[in-house]
């Protein structure tokens, strides 16, 4: 049976009411007017976790105007240009160091890194590990969608092996990177993953993150059945959190060093640090400023 | 914190008399006299003293001094604490200035006012790290991809390595724009006495002061000057900035016409006020017969030369490039078509960068001659004087 697509920004009538700007939805004030439609594919979860991520500003009742996002380049990257905070869309793989710089000349903002798995962990990689070990007062949330969207589904850093994707045809031959025992072992004082059909729960990890002093970092399973799932035949979206739903388990208790992803194995989820540890400001004050003679 | 952080701080602790101090150490100062607030560096000889010098007065005067991973994470944080308000600044050398590149486009882009010192060794690549050359000169204007402008200022001496850097951050404030400090291994790291005035003579041109209205405001529309006032993170406007191009709002516009209209005046902000930014040092140039141009620590011994030379009588001035970029094109345009001028002699530690540049505004009125040293020392009078002689002829 051959349906016709329906697509809400097709019609005219609801363009102009999506683009004119705010709609009725109660959390549109958190979105740039006239910013809507987003760019994500269908399927992509990418939106869900913005969706969490909105809920977590307005459950979180942070303030809007001390809530900066930045992002990098890619897909998630994108997220920082549909939300009605300062935001900036920065180079690739710079949006830590760039947050860094901000957080340290304005500590009282409230700084949240929304990126990629690409961006942040391959051109990226040295970054967070060390804004990690710094203990900087920042959040960064990780969409892992295992590839590069944004160009067209190339293999990465998270690439699963033998998984396919644009430049792996025959199969991953790269180990790939376990993001929570990464940023565990960096340093990180709050790690959690979540995938995008938990939403309550990546809401409130966003929000705990967030309110976290130090460095945390949240990692977000997220479907791209454009670029992923479809060169390794993993189905649709919907198949995809079927997937999540039914491989998906609660592993708080597990050593992070036993939480890898292998390809089309199961989803170890939860949070698995939350520790308390001075950060780079606290030092700064206490080691470096409360020393510094004048003169 | 707060109440210390990123703004000028009200309790600045500057130095003020008599010092004797290398050019790096004077560049620091210069950066802390301006009400710096912000340091990212990353360790890289022969710019290291700079780095050291903010590690420790910043805590003092209320700043933050960071050491990053590298020279990309310490340019991408000195763009970072620039949008939060804060006048912030790097130091580098060659190897580090390449990696830097990348977020001084996004500098360019964001405009994202910052100073960004570059104690030139020699190159290519690991080069020369203990010793002098003049040859990121094209780099810095044209380092990063895209087209954009640069200001560039040369010191010839620790004390002008503390004004030039002082003033740096004016004019990246006032045309919103990356500011590069375009020093040397011989200018930083030769101890000279620097003379640092008291508090109330060091005058910042003020930031802008009057905010913006919130409704409708526009984060990149340009007054008459082509610089829009800029607002910083955390004062309400949640404003987006984008490495990509953008229309006035901030927002991404993949079209030819945004690209036109951003890049054109990205460009003309700058090369539309270079009667005004660009400064030289003009020596002996009346009745000159050949003009020694300059910059930077070939400017001492260009400096030399010429003092040798009136003191035989020959007809020898100097123009010193206090202002690397933008180029001093219309002074020079103007001094080519002089009478009795017969020849630039352009003397650097490069195989030509700026020589190309003066041979372009000459138009062939007069001869352009390359005096040109591949690096490693400062050339010395009895070098150069033959090729001022032979130019004479």
């Amino acid at each position: 049976m051959i349906e016709k697509l329906v697509r809400p920004h097709g019609s005219t009538a609801a363009k102009d009411s999506w683009q004119k700007g705010h709609g009725d939805h109660p959390l549109d004030r958190f979105l740039k007017e006239g910013r809507i439609p987003h760019i994500w594919c269908s399927g992509c979860g990418i939106g869900i976790a913005f969706t969490a991520f909105v809920k977590a500003l307005e459950k979180g009742q942070f303030d809007p105007d001390r809530t900066v996002v930045v992002s990098g380049i890619g897909c998630s990257g994108r997220a920082a240009g549909y939300l009605d905070l300062d935001t900036y869309h920065t180079t690739h793989g710079r949006p830590i160091p760039f947050a860094t710089g901000l957080k340290l000349a304005k500590p009282e903002l409230k700084l949240v890194v929304f990126s990629g798995d690409g961006d942040l962990f391959a051109i990226g990689g040295n970054h967070i590990i060390h804004a990690a070990r710094r203990n900087i007062d920042i959040t960064v949330i990780c969409i892992n969608n295992f590839n590069y969207g944004m160009t067209g589904g190339q293999g990465g850093p998270t690439t699963p092996l033998e998984a396919r994707t644009t430049t792996t045809p025959y199969g991953c031959a790269e180990h790939p990177f376990n993001l929570i025992y990464l940023a565990k072992a960096a340093g990180a004082v709050y790690v959690a993953r979540w995938t995008v059909l938990h939403t309550y729960e990546m809401r409130d990890a966003m929000i705990e993150g967030m309110n976290k002093r130090g460095f945390s970092f949240i990692e977000i399973i997220s479907p791209c059945p454009t670029g992923y799932a479809r060169h390794n035949k993993l189905g649709s979206a919907l198949d995809l959190m079927r997937f999540y739903k039914d491989n998906s388990y609660l592993a708080d208790v597990l050593d992070p060093e036993n939480t890898a992803l292998p390809f089309k194995g199961r989803v170890a989820v939860g949070k698995f640090v939350d520790i308390e540890k001075p950060t780079f400001m606290d030092m700064w004050e206490t080691c470096v400023v409360a020393k510094a003679e004048k003169r | 914190m707060t109440g210390r952080s990123a703004q000028r701080g009200e309790d600045l602790t500057i130095l003020t008399g008599t010092h004797f101090m290398n050019g790096d150490e004077a560049c620091a100062e210069g950066g802390v006299a301006a009400g710096c607030a912000f340091f990212a560096g990353y360790p890289i000889t022969p710019a290291t003293e700079v780095a050291e010098r903010m590690a420790r007065r910043l805590p003092q005067v209320g700043g933050v001094y960071i050491q990053m991973e590298d020279e990309l994470a310490s340019m991408a944080a000195v763009v970072g604490a620039s949008c939060a308000g804060a006048r912030a600044m790097t130091a580098t050398s060659g190897p580090g200035f390449s990696l830097m590149m990348e977020n001084v486009g996004l500098a360019a882009m964001l405009e994202a006012p910052c100073v960004l010192v570059n104690i030139m060794r020699g190159g290519p690549s690991t080069g020369l790290p203990t010793l002098v050359g003049q040859q990121d000169v094209m780099q810095a204007r044209w380092g990063s991809h895209g087209d954009y402008e640069v200001i560039a200022l040369s010191p010839e001496s620790p004390q002008e390595s503390f004004q030039l850097t002082f003033e740096a951050f004016d004019l990246a404030d006032m045309y919103r724009t990356p500011v590069m400090i375009l020093s040397d291994e011989v200018v930083g790291h030769m101890t000279e006495k620097v003379i640092i005035p008291p508090p109330e003579a060091l005058i910042c041109r003020a930031r802008r002061k009057r905010k913006p209205a919130r409704r409708g405001f526009r984060p990149f529309y340009p007054d008459s000057s082509g610089v829009p006032p800029m607002v910083f993170a955390g004062e309400g406007y949640h404003i987006h900035a984008t490495g990509l191009t953008h229309d006035e709002f901030g927002y991404p516009v993949i079209t030819p016409e945004a690209q036109e209209r951003l890049v054109q005046r990205l460009v003309r902000k700058i090369r539309d006020h270079a009667d005004e930014i660009v400064r030289t040092e003009e020596l002996y140039l009346e009745d000159a017969e050949v003009i020694v141009v300059s910059y930077g620590c070939s400017a001492r011994t260009a400096r030399a030369v010429v003092e040798q030379a009136k003191r035989r009588g020959l007809k020898v001035g100097m123009l010193r490039l206090i202002t690397v970029w933008p180029f001093a094109e219309t002074r020079i345009r103007q001094l080519a078509g002089s009478d009795g001028l017969k020849a630039f002699v352009v003397a650097e530690i490069n195989s030509g960068q700026i020589a190309y540049e003066v041979e372009r505004c000459a138009e062939g009125k007069v001869e352009t001659v390359l005096a040109g040293f591949m690096g490693g020392r400062i050339f010395s009078p009895e070098e150069l004087l033959p090729i001022v002689e032979e130019a004479l002829r």
